[in-house]
């Protein structure tokens, strides 16, 4: 085991969530409950109340570059059970944004999966479904993946072959567009 | 006049960013400052006697203080000038240290405002005049609310004192949490069994006079003469008559009464005697399950009462008592279980509180003291105990610790693995508090000898599998989740204050937090006391504690009792309320705003009305003045003209400094 | 309340795998007399992707529906789907902040005032239209069916956002299977994670937490799911037969739509509900009831 420095707490980045999610980090006391109810945790490799120590003592690398901020589904149980008011999900949800913006994201394939969708949202204003899942499992290297669900589908009303753009189609663009404008992507 | 001013350096607490010595030279050029000097600590013996010896020397007739808060040291320096023949009332503090030192670093800017403060000062003693006390007298008998282990300590410390006891409890019997105990920690004593004496002690003293199932109705007057009327609830029972023998209750054919006693984990008979130990022992009809009041008919326990005491007829009864001094002792409550939703508590029968586990062990309780499931009876294996369940917890607005909890589950490990020796006991705890005597050892010994699992983290989630609850949580030492497949979990819910805490304050006029846990007048100097005199506080009422502090509490409250009522008189403060009668218009806005109900309605001979202050209900808190449209009421010692002058005094001091 | 229109955001999966939500959503709100005008062209909410980007984006693209139906004159927002619901609740939340909000309309093309309000469709029918309105319009009611309530996350969590049910112990499809006549059991896994948007990049994981599901399903002996998400039902349902080669199981748990539910009980058929369009087939459980109808 490595020694932590405590002279790394990386005070900026405390900061930085602290602000960015509006959650106030400190409050955490530890007891574990986000852990304890978190139906994701089997897979994660920090658990959810490591996470948040490891934001109380600064570790900007090890929380960004960790796989569990991607494995979180959002499904907020830590949020809705912290005795602390933490709202864990949304603390979450800041590091994936900044492990993005940073360049540290450790799940390349749910990032990929991310932005096929909202690729698909910007060409066509809804999501394609059948195009969405043809581009990831192809872009994966396993375009068979989920093929068995496709009689399931077949037949049922739920596939089209083709896009269908909604007229708006262009504003939807122009809010990506904007976005990256104002953000100087 | 000539005025004294002494500024205190108090050490660096002052002095580091003050400059005393300059604020003592200033004042001396200010309007009837005859003398004055700076000195390290003049709260000490040497600072004090310097002050005294330059009222003789130097002849003064007022003395300002310049240092710390007047509720640290203003009756300190009182008593100071009233040693050197000077009237205790000529003296002002001006504080220059909580409102000063301690708030900015540029001591270039503290001086300024220091001297700003004494100055002002200086103009209030100049406009002060002297006032003295008149006297009253006390009415030597206590009140003591609530009969549970500090209320009763409390009564009888003051009855052993010579004090004549009214002692008011709002259940049937007298005994409050600890009657319900089974044992009690760290020394595992049989709680009935050390409590049950004490009972008896009061239920019999001649000193003591006992309402059971009684509540505070109203309580007016103030220290040394208050006026108590008490509520005694109709019980539909003559215990005048009543013996006890308990025959009502084995043939009254409502069997599924609310048992408050067992705390819901058994029923009880619609007219029922709370447990074997009650005191009084005696029956009460609780009407929302006797078939006499819900039906309209039954009439058995009358039928079968030898002694004819069953009354249906009865009404509630209000008892006035006058008392000098109340001790209130009201304990604590506990939070409704099912504000746990995610441990299904209130929903599934085998998720229980503490206090209801604690029944279970009883051996005088529902089961004898065989710990058994509620859903089926069947005797557990495996049982969790889930600590902070609802205490510590923002998210449920309880940020406090309920203080016993740690103790009482190590308590209730040991003895259910003494019950059941085979059993599994698991403990899920975010951190152990025991810092009281033998408590660290104690709950060393429930891991070490009895095999308490001990698991540091906390409860997410409790939902039933088949006929056994699963408990998911969390190990953080190792951090990992953790599952356990039990057949009972047991919550320590968070302590609460007593339901109705907050309307019996406001009937008290005593403060209380956000909470409803009474607030002491000094957390550390005056624990015991609140801010309205002659009420005291004992107990759990005042924030959760166990059963060693509690019974200090009631000690410690009757002591200050004992100790106000030595004195034949007592001395009323003449910092009060005086009205100017040939000002006065009689509108009587006054008497609505007054707090304290100090202010009645007098006529004069010609028939004019004008209000008129009770010297000893006024607290002196000066809403009245604010409120008076002709200024006709006036705060002694903070009256208008008093007030003025210091206000002058400061816009004095800018105008100097702007014109340079 | 009766007569009230509201405007009608389906979300993208109604036009695709979850079709009959959409299909039963509409024709018992008609039998209900829940007026949804849809709101006129509009676009994906950005869902989950949207909220790991930013905050502002994720916002924006769920206000452009919001304006649209503010546009239109509509005081409140009505969707089936939890998800979308979330995106529009949090695109609201975010505009209370002046800021935002003005950050948030130099992303669209429309004015986002964000006066309108968000509601799921579960929540228009048990508030508004209430269990008392909906058991007198039952034909056929669910007897002999054991329907397990599942509401997944989002619906009711965490609850300052949700206003709207018991965030541990929600109850409100409880209360409408029973008053369709269904009986209704203690589900414990009602609010648990079935795996959300993760079937593409993380099948595994959704296999394993919906399999949990099925399982607590299948203990409590229940003869369905009733759902009113259409991610959950796509996990539980279109991936029940890979659940079964993951975990060696052989669950055959029919997940229905409460709407689905609803429009059955009121004497639609399983045609008209969508039925056939799911991937692990109700029949027995329908001929079951169909036979119990007729005692």
């Amino acid at each position: 085991m490595e020694i932590l420095d405590l002279a790394s707490i990386d005070r900026d980045f405390i900061k930085a969530v602290e602000e960015e999610s509006g959650q106030d980090i400190s409050l955490c006391y530890q007891c574990g409950n986000c852990t304890a109810g978190c139906p994701y945790a089997f897979a994660f490799d920090i658990p959810v109340h490591q996470i948040m120590r490891l934001i109380q003592v600064g570790q900007k690398e090890e929380v960004l570059r960790s796989h569990a901020i991607w494995l979180c589904a959002t499904c907020e149980t830590c949020t809705t059970r912290c005795p602390r008011n933490i709202d864990v999900a949304r603390v979450m949800d800041t590091l994936r944004i900044m492990a993005r913006r940073e360049g540290m994201v450790s799940e390349a394939g749910i990032r990929r999966f991310h932005d096929d969708f909202l690729d698909s949202v910007k060409r066509h204003g809804r999501v394609y479904e059948v195009g969405l899942l043809l581009k990831y499992n192809l872009q994966s290297g396993r375009p068979f993946a989920d093929a068995e669900l496709g009689p399931k589908l077949l037949g049922k009303g739920k596939l089209h072959y083709f896009p269908e753009n909604i007229k708006g189609v262009g504003a939807v663009k122009e809010i990506f567009e904007r976005f990256a404008k104002k953000r100087g992507l | 006049m000539r005025i004294g001013v002494f500024v205190c350096h108090c050490g660096t607490n002052i002095g580091g960013t003050v400059d005393s010595h300059q604020v003592a030279e200033e004042a001396k050029q200010f309007p009837h400052v005859a003398y004055s000097t700076d000195y390290l600590y003049t709260c000490s013996e040497p600072g004090q006697q310097e002050i005294q010896q330059a009222i003789k020397e130097h002849n003064l007739d007022g003395v300002v203080v310049a240092a710390c808060s007047p509720i640290m040291h203003e009756n300190t320096f009182r008593r100071t000038i009233e040693r050197a023949g000077l009237n205790r009332y000529m003296f002002e503090m001006a504080n220059i240290r909580e409102h000063c030192s301690w708030i900015g670093e540029d001591k270039e800017a503290n001086t300024r405002k220091a001297i700003e403060l004494v100055r002002m000062a200086v103009a209030k003693v100049a406009n002060n005049v002297h006032l003295h006390p008149s006297y009253f007298d006390v009415n030597k008998r206590v009140l003591v609310i609530g009969a549970g282990v500090a209320g009763m300590q409390a009564a009888l410390d003051c009855a052993e004192g010579g004090l004549d006891v009214v002692l008011v409890e709002k259940k049937s019997s007298i005994g409050g949490r600890m009657a319900q105990l089974d044992k009690t920690f760290p020394t595992v004593d049989c709680s009935i069994c050390i409590l049950g004496p004490k009972m008896v002690d009061v239920g019999q003293h001649d000193k003591i006079k006992l309402y059971t199932y009684s509540e505070i109705e109203d309580i007016s007057g103030y220290v040394g003469n208050y006026t108590v009327k008490i509520r005694r609830k109709a019980t539909y029972v003559d215990w005048a008559k009543c013996t006890g023998c308990g025959l009502c209750m084995e043939k009254c054919p409502s069997k599924k009464a609310f048992d408050y006693h067992n705390e819901g984990v058994a029923y009880t008979t619609a007219i029922n005697i709370p447990f074997p130990q009650a005191i009084p022992k005696k029956a009460r009809i609780d009407p929302k399950y006797c078939r006499q009041f819900t039906k309209g008919k039954c009439g058995v326990c009358a039928k079968v009462c030898p002694v004819g005491a069953i009354n249906y007829e009865m009404e509630d009864e209000i008892i006035t008592e006058e008392v000098g001094a109340i001790i209130v002792a009201t304990g604590y409550g506990l939070m409704n279980i099912e504000e746990l939703g995610e441990y299904g508590a209130g929903r599934y029968p085998d998720v229980i509180t503490g206090i209801q586990y604690e029944r279970l062990l009883n051996a005088s309780g529902p089961t004898q003291g065989h710990i058994v499931r509620p859903s089926d009876g069947e005797e557990p294996k495996r049982i969790v105990f889930i600590s902070c369940a609802g205490s510590r917890d923002l998210s449920l607005g309880r940020p406090y610790c309920s203080n016993f909890c740690c103790m009482y589950i190590a308590k209730q490990a040991i003895l259910t693995r003494d019950h059941i020796p085979n059993s599994d006991v698991y403990v899920f705890y975010i951190d152990i508090r025991a810092p009281g005597k033998g408590y660290e050892e104690f709950v060393r010994r429930a891991q070490e000898e009895y095999g308490a699992q001990y698991i540091r983290g906390r409860v997410s989630r409790v939902y039933p599998r088949g006929r056994h609850m699963i408990v998911k949580g969390v190990d953080t030492l190792l951090g990992t989740q953790v599952e356990v497949d039990a057949d009972l979990v047991v919550l320590a819910t968070a302590a609460t204050c007593a339901p109705g805490a907050e309307e019996l304050a406001e009937k008290l006029r005593i403060s209380y937090d956000g909470y409803g846990f009474y607030i002491e007048s000094h957390p550390k100097l005056r624990p015991v006391e609140t801010n309205t005199s002659g009420i005291f506080l004992a107990g759990a009422c005042q924030g959760p504690k166990d059963i060693p502090a509690s019974v200090g509490q009631g000690s410690a409250a009757a002591s200050k009792v004992l100790a106000l009522f030595s004195k034949d008189k007592l001395e009323s403060d003449p910092q009060i309320a005086q009205v100017d009668e040939s000002r006065c218009i009689g509108c009587l806005k006054c008497a609505e705003t007054c707090p304290f109900g100090a202010i009645e309605e007098r006529e004069l001979r010609d028939g004019r009305i004008v209000a008129r202050v009770i010297e000893t209900v006024c607290q002196g808190c000066g809403l009245c003045t604010a409120t008076c449209p002709p200024g006709a009421i006036q705060l002694q010692q903070f009256t208008d003209n008093q007030i003025i002058a210091e206000v002058e005094a400061l816009c004095q001091a800018w105008k100097e400094r702007s014109s340079g | 309340m009766k007569g009230d229109r509201y405007a009608y955001f389906p979300g993208c999966s109604q036009k695709g795998t979850a079709v009959e939500y959409g299909i039963s959503s509409r024709k018992v709100a008609e039998a209900l007399g829940v007026e949804l005008v849809e709101i006129e062209d509009w676009s994906c909410c950005g869902a989950t992707p949207a909220h790991t980007v930013d905050r502002l984006l994720s916002g924006a693209l769920a206000a452009r529906n919001l304006a649209t139906a503010e546009k239109m004159g509509l005081a409140t927002l009505v969707t089936p789907c939890p998800a979308c619901l979330v995106a529009s609740k949090n695109a609201l939340e975010l505009a209370q902040d002046d800021e935002s909000l003005k950050e948030l309309n130099e992303l669209l093309d429309l004015p986002f005032k964000a006066e309108i309000q968000a509601k799921s469709l579960l929540q228009i029918i048990f508030e508004e239209v209430g269990v008392d309105a909906l058991a007198q319009k039952v034909k056929k009611p669910l007897k002999g069916m054991r329907l397990a309530p599942y509401y997944g996350c989002l619906l009711t969590r965490p609850p300052e956002r949700a206003q709207f049910d018991d965030p541990e112990n929600p109850i409100s499809i409880d209360r409408i299977l029973e008053a369709l006549g269904a009986e209704v059991p203690d589900f414990p896994f009602k609010t648990e994670c079935c795996g959300a948007a993760f079937g593409l990049p993380k099948r595994d994981m959704v296999l394993t937490l919906s399999g949990k599901i099925l399982d607590m399903a299948q203990q409590i002996g229940a003869d369905g799911i009733v759902l009113a998400c259409s991610l959950c039902q796509q996990n539980l349902d279109l991936r029940q037969g890979q659940i079964n080669s993951h975990l060696g199981t052989n669950f055959e748990i029919p997940i229905f739509y409460i709407t689905q539910m609803i429009g059955l009980a009121f004497g639609f058929s399983s045609k008209e509900m969508g039925l056939d369009r799911h991937a692990v087939h109700p029949d027995k459980l329908l001929k079951k009831w169909e036979e119990k109808l007729k005692e």
